[in-house]
């Protein structure tokens, strides 16, 4: 891209013409104020905070409204002298200033953007000292209802519109705007309306004051207070990365952390806003039935049940079911006992879907989430990405909104906050208007989803989705999209374990709809869960369950012992995303009560099992997982970008006809109560009725 | 005086009809061919010639704009934006031309639509202007039927004119809020780069001129620019509508010379200052957004861009509003300050917040319920608006302040004093 | 400006009639095709000459019509003043009260809007007949004061003068609009100075010279 050179506080730099002027201030190492301005949304240039020096122009320029390639040089041709510091540009910073602070409230003792304010710190160094000369009165505005998820305190609205911009071009959901003209401007929804999308929690990082702060979290803590532990989400299995803040055993919030590769800087508002879920439905001490109930028990009573059990049952009849929220490190260990047991039946696969444990690249997402914005057509099959994967969609909807991508979906008709085609029932897998679009396109891509691949005739879906990337080139070289390579051949997780399990091959024997078959028959009669709540539990007939998790949901409740588990925030965990990238979850409070670590419990359950496990610590641990599937010793990769191999992808799924009858149902019904932590969660469960329940509005704030 | 036959709108006043027949007697649509066949380029050429400086306020030459075209039409079209959103108060010249002589409105589209190689013009005007833009849209229909426009019109030309309105905003009249409105959006001015020319209507390029300034091209192009450049002074050339308004014993639009002395001009159309001249207190000379002038000042200035430039004013719009000594200029100021509260579009921060601060001070002030230091901070408030927003409404509004303290200084701290002592 | 807002009470639903349904059709064919939202403000326009302002369910209608976002048709209606969000008098009187009508005298009007009217702006008077509120520049300057009634413009008025005006359509009656002081338009009073060329008007002299 062509550059031209500028002299920014007397140094000169080389900047890209597209820039805009405050980022090429920003590498010459200056600092620009600013509350409107944001990389990832529309330049709007309204706060007039970023104010600098175009030495020879009659006044100050608004340094995000400009681009590098505006910045003429000087008639000598000397580069053109840019200054963001200097008594010239502090007045006109200071006036910006004082006019956004006359009309707002000096209120931050309870305003929970305290500590964490744009405009508290910006007045530090531009407001006026000492005093103040507005001497009329200070506007109030109405506080507006946006949902349960976003409160609202819009006297302090500085009117910067960065939320209006994100819920139009990045969440897609244009439900936001700004009503009225001139000082009575508000931002509002539409006449009291929520902001239905799953990323709603966004506006309140871009708020720039304290107009727009999170509802669950208010007047909860300070900034200051918390301590921040930098981990991995498992809402669904894109991996976003996360900060958790906790005081003491409580994780008060959680935000976004920025990685341009998977999340950029954005989360779901599930990721967001489960957190309460933690706190509830906990199981913190051992419980074994006696009687018909479940009574509380110490761990030596609990591994004694499961001994006496196991002692009595032949291997052929042993299952284990790992659920969708486990880290990898306990599926290997659950995996290695289950092993040591001779247990015939394993699976990770609540959904039921139709994948087989390898090669790798049939099971990934291959394109990368980053190389979507590459694409030019995408072919959706049963999946619905603004709920399996919002911050995907997010990411697809940038693709279509920045080029020319297009999309078209086979399944129900859903709204995915951007134009799609809609090709009709799975009946389209065999012929449709849009393979040719596939076929025409330069980097094609397909996404398997979950709704498709968990119907009985998933492998045959499975087979001709494959077969369509075939025959449409979307097997390219290996590498990115950057580097000249591409493979558009993509499934689409909802489970953060799913993958893991998959590489670790824990799939054998019966699936787990065989499992409940069996137990209903008595053919099995040994249960292992490790967190599996997401199928029919209720009907185990007779056999006996031990549940392993962290809340008391529908797994437990059938359960014959239950052992408390860890929740995702309270255990180091690595888990691998649906693109195969593996990334490391952090500890951020300890399991409440008795709970423990859960590759803890499965290392004490098989030394009285008689079956010890031969790894003493975490460290260990992870050193097998890493002998036995190297990947997971490379953190933050992604392990897609895997090329061709003709014979790979024509053993994908397999032959069979598809059930043209059965309509292509979403994986997912209600996006808010997708797993245990969600269904405890007071605040999902308010999301659930607002958004998914027909939208049922809470009594007035 | 100009005479007769220099005048460009014949039918100013509407004693004539507008209609197509009575504007071909007045010369309108005479040799449009032929102007047309002389190309764009040229066009151009005589138009920059003319020294035509844009009527809608700004005076950045006409002819200059034009030739910031692409000088070819690749994939996006382009257009030309007539801007009729008249509503700088003081001024209500295009309402005329509109209502009364709108043949030269829509031939002047179409020969610069032409010049600037656009197939589609649009014509935004006030919404409030609806038997305006009735009387428009029935020129537009004349012409249509009498092929004068449209796609299969006598001049070969593909050319369609459309007639489109607002709803009550004056920030409409800023020529990016206008194409935001025109896309249906609301008026809210956008950031300076890209130009029109570059990034206009619906991304395309676009040029967005005045009523007056496209209504007098066709009669430069067929009387010359040499014809137009001779009247008026050099820089300041040709005529223009003046209105004149306020404490003037004839309050009229009249069309004159570029440069005509201000005090002729009122004596001589407008019958003069109420109670004579020797009444007069002050004149805003070219619509709310420039700074008023007292009489000293008005005693011999020119009316013309340079001139009302060098005694810190400016032609505008050319509207003139007169104010005798009876009048509150403290309350004709404070009642423009509150005008351009009330039009903010509220989008960048100094205008949004600085017009309410500047109106609520000068409202005190007006009762003299304030203090001489305010009048200080006024002033630096009006600094602080001015040239740090995004669009020229926040240096609009921050102006006639500036002027008012710079002029009427003494009478604030008057009516302070007055009030100060009522109080004890 | 004050804050605005749609009314509290709202009608079940809105429709365009059969001939503003074809009014709307034409406003829309100006504009490219995928820039209809370009007609937003022609079609609430068309609402409110219906209505007599805009309601929620016209919002809501002309939003579909244009496929805009709701929100988006909110955000113009609550922009653009001339839209009432609330209803208003049969004829709606709007009085213009900027500095060069304030000159000459629009307190005088807005008194006799206040007394013939009434007291409040906004307010429907108690036969229904009329509302009144205070606007910005109507841009007819140089015939002020002057206020709008409906789509007319009625120009060089005083005190008296308004209150005749009212009184005329309360009774019934159109006054003719336009100036109001005995002149055709714009000229100046007492009789045009300028444009009395004969020529003028038989093609004397805007003609383009012959090619020599």
């Amino acid at each position: 891209m062509p550059s031209r050179k500028l002299i920014v506080d007397g140094k000169e730099i080389e900047a890209e013409d597209g820039l805009t002027l405050l980022q090429a201030c920003e590498m010459a190492g200056a600092e620009i104020p600013r509350f409107c301005y944001h990389e990832r949304l529309s330049v709007a240039g309204n706060c007039r905070m970023c104010l600098v020096e175009w030495v020879g122009a009659p006044k100050p320029q608004a340094s995000c409204a400009l681009q590098v390639r505006d910045i003429f040089p000087n008639k000598d041709g000397t580069p053109a002298k840019i200054n963001t510091k200097g008594p010239y540009v502090r007045k006109a910073r200071e006036g910006v200033m004082e006019f956004l602070l006359i009309n707002h409230p000096l209120d931050c003792p309870i305003c929970d953007q305290g500590g964490e304010c744009d405009l508290q710190d910006q007045a530090m160094g531009y407001g006026r000292a000492a005093f103040h000369r507005f001497n009329e009165n200070k506007r109030a505005v109405e506080d507006k209802y946006m949902g349960p998820l976003v409160k609202t305190i819009m006297t302090r609205c500085i009117q910067c519109t960065r939320c209006v911009r994100f819920a139009t071009e990045v969440a897609g959901v244009p439900d936001l705007g700004a009503t009225g003209r001139g000082e009575d401007m508000e931002i509002t929804t539409y006449l009291e309306k929520a902001f239905a999308s799953e990323l709603s929690g966004n506006v309140v990082d871009l708020c720039p004051v304290g107009a727009l702060t999170s509802k669950p979290y208010a007047f909860n803590a300070r900034p200051w207070e918390l301590r921040k532990t930098e981990s991995i989400d498992v809402m669904d299995a894109q991996g976003c990365n996360i900060r958790v803040d906790t005081r003491g055993p409580a994780v008060l919030r959680v935000l976004p952390r920025l990685n341009e590769e998977i999340n950029e800087e954005w989360i779901s508002d599930k990721a967001r806003h489960a957190c309460d879920g933690l706190m509830r439905q906990r199981l913190d001490k051992p419980y074994v039935r006696k009687s018909g109930k479940l009574q509380p028990a110490s761990w030596g009573e609990a591994f004694a049940a499961i001994a006496a059990r196991v002692a009595q049952t032949a291997p052929e009849r042993m299952a284990a079911i790992v659920g969708d929220l486990a880290a990898a490190e306990e599926i290997k260990a659950l995996k290695d006992l289950m092993t040591a047991l001779g247990a015939a039946h394993l699976d990770c696969r609540q959904d039921g879907s139709k994948l087989a444990p390898g090669p790798r690249p049939t099971y990934l997402f291959n394109t990368t989430i980053a190389g979507v914005e590459a694409a030019d057509a995408l072919l959706l099959i049963g999946c619905n990405p603004r709920w399996e994967a919002p911050v995907l969609n997010a990411r697809i909807r940038k693709a279509w909104a920045n080029g020319n991508l297009k999309i078209a979906n086979i399944g129900e008709a859903i709204d995915l906050t951007y134009p799609v085609e809609q090709l009709g029932g799975i009946e389209a897998l065999e012929s449709n208007p849009f393979l040719k679009v596939l076929a025409d396109a330069k980097r094609p891509m397909i996404i398997v989803g979950t709704g498709a691949l968990s119907r009985p005739d998933g492998a045959a879906i499975l087979k001709r989705a494959a077969k369509i990337a075939a025959d449409s080139g979307m097997i390219g070289p290996a590498g990115s999209a950057a580097e000249g390579g591409w493979n558009g051949f993509n499934v689409l997780h909802t489970a953060a374990s799913r993958v893991a399990a998959l590489d670790l091959g824990f799939v054998k024997g019966r699936d787990v709809s065989g499992i409940v078959d069996g137990a209903q028959k008595g053919e099995i009669d040994f249960i292992y869960l490790l967190g599996a709540d997401e199928f029919d539990v209720g009907h185990l007939g007779r056999a006996f369950v031990v549940y392993q998790g962290s809340h008391g949901d529908a797994g437990a409740h059938n359960a014959d012992v239950v052992l408390p588990g860890a929740a995702y925030t309270e255990k180091d965990g690595l888990y691998a995303n649906f693109e195969g990238r593996v990334q490391m979850a952090r500890r951020a409070t300890f399991p409440p009560g008795e709970a423990k670590e859960d590759w803890a419990i499965l290392r004490a359950l098989s030394d009285v099992l008689g079956k010890r496990l031969p790894y003493d610590s975490l460290d260990a641990l992870r050193k097998a997982l890493v002998a036995e599937a190297p990947l997971f010793g490379e953190l933050g990769k992604p392990h897609a970008h895997q090329g061709a191999d003709a014979a790979v992808w024509s053993n994908v799924g397999a032959d069979g006809p598809l059930d043209v009858s059965r309509k292509l149902a979403p994986a997912i019904s209600d996006y808010y109560l997708t797993n245990p932590i969600a269904r405890a969660s007071e605040t999902m469960a308010l999301c659930s009725r607002e958004f998914a329940g027909g939208s049922h509005k809470m009594a007035a704030e | 005086m100009l005479a007769d036959k220099d005048r460009i709108f014949t039918n100013l006043y509407g004693f004539e009809s507008p209609g197509l027949d009575a504007a071909r007697k007045r010369g309108n649509w005479d040799g449009t061919k032929a102007i047309i066949d002389l190309g764009p380029e040229a066009i151009v050429d005589i138009m920059k010639k003319s020294g035509l400086r844009g009527r809608g306020g700004a005076g950045f030459p006409t002819g200059m704009k034009w030739s910031f075209m692409p000088k070819e039409v690749k994939e996006r079209p382009h257009y030309l934006v007539v801007n009729a959103d008249e509503s700088e108060p003081g001024t209500c010249k295009d309402r005329d031309i509109l209502r009364h002589d709108p043949h030269t409105l829509v031939e002047g589209c179409l020969i610069a639509s032409f010049a600037m190689r656009a197939n589609a013009c649009y014509v935004y005007v006030r919404g409030e202007f609806i038997r305006e833009r009735e009387a428009l849209q029935r020129a537009v229909d004349e012409a249509y039927e009498a092929k004068l426009i449209g796609k299969d019109n006598i001049f070969g030309y593909p050319f369609d004119l459309y007639v489109h309105h607002g709803a009550g905003a004056y920030i409409c009249g800023e020529e990016t809020a206008l194409l935001e409105s025109l896309e249906g959006k609301k008026g809210q001015p956008r950031l300076k780069l890209p130009f029109p020319a570059n990034v206009g209507l619906y991304g395309c390029p676009t040029t967005v001129n005045n009523v007056e300034s496209i209504a007098v091209a066709p009669t430069i192009l067929r009387r010359g620019a040499e014809w137009f450049a001779a009247i008026g002074r050099p820089n300041n050339t040709g005529t223009k509508v003046f209105c004149i308004s306020g404490h003037v014993n004839k309050p009229c639009n009249v069309e004159e010379e570029m440069g005509i002395p201000l005090r002729e001009l009122i004596e001589r159309h407008a019958g003069g200052v109420r109670g004579g001249w020797d009444n007069l207190l002050a004149i805003i000379p070219g619509g709310a957004s420039v700074p008023l002038l007292p009489k000293s000042i008005c005693d011999d200035v020119l009316m013309d861009f340079d001139s009302l430039k060098n005694v810190q004013s400016g032609l505008g719009t050319a509207a003139v509003i007169v104010m005798d000594k009876s009048t509150d200029v403290v309350k004709a100021i404070q009642r423009l300050a509150y005008f351009y509260k009330h039009e903010s579009c509220g989008q960048c921060t100094p205008c949004r917040e600085g017009t309410g601060w500047m109106w609520r001070v000068l409202t005190r002030m007006q009762q003299g319920n304030s203090r001489p230091e305010e009048i200080d901070l006024l002033q630096e408030v009006t600094k602080e608006v001015e040239g740090h927003t995004i669009c020229a409404l926040g240096d609009a509004a921050a102006w006639p302040i500036q002027g008012l303290i710079r002029h009427f200084r003494p009478e604030l701290e008057r009516r302070m004093a007055a009030f100060k002592q009522a109080a004890e | 400006m004050s804050v605005r807002r749609l009314s509290a009470d709202q009608p079940a639903s809105f429709a365009f009639n059969d001939a503003n349904a074809v009014r709307c059709e034409r406003e829309i064919a100006k504009y490219p095709q995928g820039r209809q939202a370009s007609a937003v403000i022609a079609l609430l326009w068309i609402g409110q000459e219906q209505e007599g302002w805009v309601t929620k369910p016209m919002i809501e209608a002309v939003a579909k019509m244009l496929a805009m976002p709701y929100i988006r048709v909110l955000e113009v209606a609550t922009f653009y003043t001339m839209f009432n969000l609330e209803p208003v008098g049969e004829h709606l009187v709007q009085v213009c009260t900027t500095t060069p009508c304030w000159l000459r005298g629009s307190d005088d009007v807005v008194a006799a809007c206040k007394k013939h009217i009434a007291a409040a702006p906004h307010t429907v008077s108690a036969d229904g007949k009329f509302s009144w509120m205070e606007v910005e520049c109507l841009g007819a300057c140089v015939n002020a004061p002057m206020l709008q009634i409906g789509k007319d413009f009625y120009e060089d008025l005083d005190g008296p003068k308004t209150e005749a005006l009212l009184e005329a359509f309360r009774s019934g009656q159109t006054p003719k609009p336009g100036a109001g002081n005995g002149r055709h338009t714009s000229e100046p009073e007492g009789g045009a100075l300028t444009l009395k060329d004969p020529q003028l008007y038989n093609g004397g002299y805007n003609r383009k010279p012959e090619a020599p």
